[in-house]
């Protein structure tokens, strides 16, 4: 058994495909329609054969208050990592990007949350000893 | 200020817990409940609870020492030590 994709719930696919591709990066691996929505994946250009991120559209009514209640509470919906987290971080508050935590030591980690402008709080974390 | 808020300034002071998180936020002032978490986990390798990490700021508040704003759409905590001072001023300045 293998972990193959995993999700973000976002409130505005065409939204998310920018944010998740200009942005942050990501290259599309699916883009499938079906029906009022797409089958939407986004992989790490350094990474292209490894899990895929799953741009699902959160329609579903639980989904709005769940997620506006992590985000009241800055509680990341999902988490990157990157190599050098305080150049990604300069890179992304030139292009808008908003954070609500700015890059903090925690442990082993160095760490930054960001809000993906489609109703998630996102963590990136850089692995201290690398 | 009367005897009630003297009260709540010494009841939330009156916490090992609720003291660290002042000293923190007076760090590095603005940061999310998860932020907050996230510091205490990595400072003590133990993790408190959301739940009772919130009850503490809570009563920081009812104090009038923290301060929320919004970022977005995320609450965001802040350091406010008028209070603190009001206190010492009012009542602890004569007993120094």
């Amino acid at each position: 058994m293998r972990i193959y994709v995993t999700s973000v719930l976002v409130d505005d696919q065409s939204k998310a495909l920018d944010f998740y591709t200009r942005v942050l990066g990501f290259k599309v691996k699916h883009d499938i329609p079906m029906g009022e929505h797409r089958w939407l994946t986004v992989v790490s250009p350094e990474n292209p054969e490894g899990t895929e991120l799953l741009l699902e559209p959160s329609e579903h009514p639980a989904a709005k208050p769940f997620k506006a209640a992590l985000v009241e509470d800055g509680i990341p919906a999902t988490s990157f990592q990157v190599d050098d987290i305080d150049s990604e971080y300069e890179r992304l508050v030139s292009l808008g990007v908003s954070f609500t935590q700015k890059p903090m030591d925690a442990g082993p980690v160095r760490m930054v949350v960001l809000d993906d402008t489609c109703g998630n709080l996102i963590q990136l974390i850089q692995m201290k000893d690398n | 200020m009367n005897d009630d808020d003297l009260d709540h300034i010494f009841k939330a002071l009156g916490d090992p817990t609720r003291r660290k998180i002042i000293d923190r936020l007076r760090e590095r002032p603005g940061q999310s409940l998860f932020e907050i978490c996230a510091l205490f986990f990595a400072e003590n390798g133990m993790a408190l609870s959301r739940q009772a990490i919130t009850q503490h700021i809570d009563m920081l508040q009812k104090a009038g020492l923290v301060r929320v704003e919004w970022s977005g759409r995320t609450r965001i905590h802040s350091l406010d030590p008028g209070p603190l001072r009001e206190a010492v001023d009012l009542w602890l300045r004569h007993h120094l």
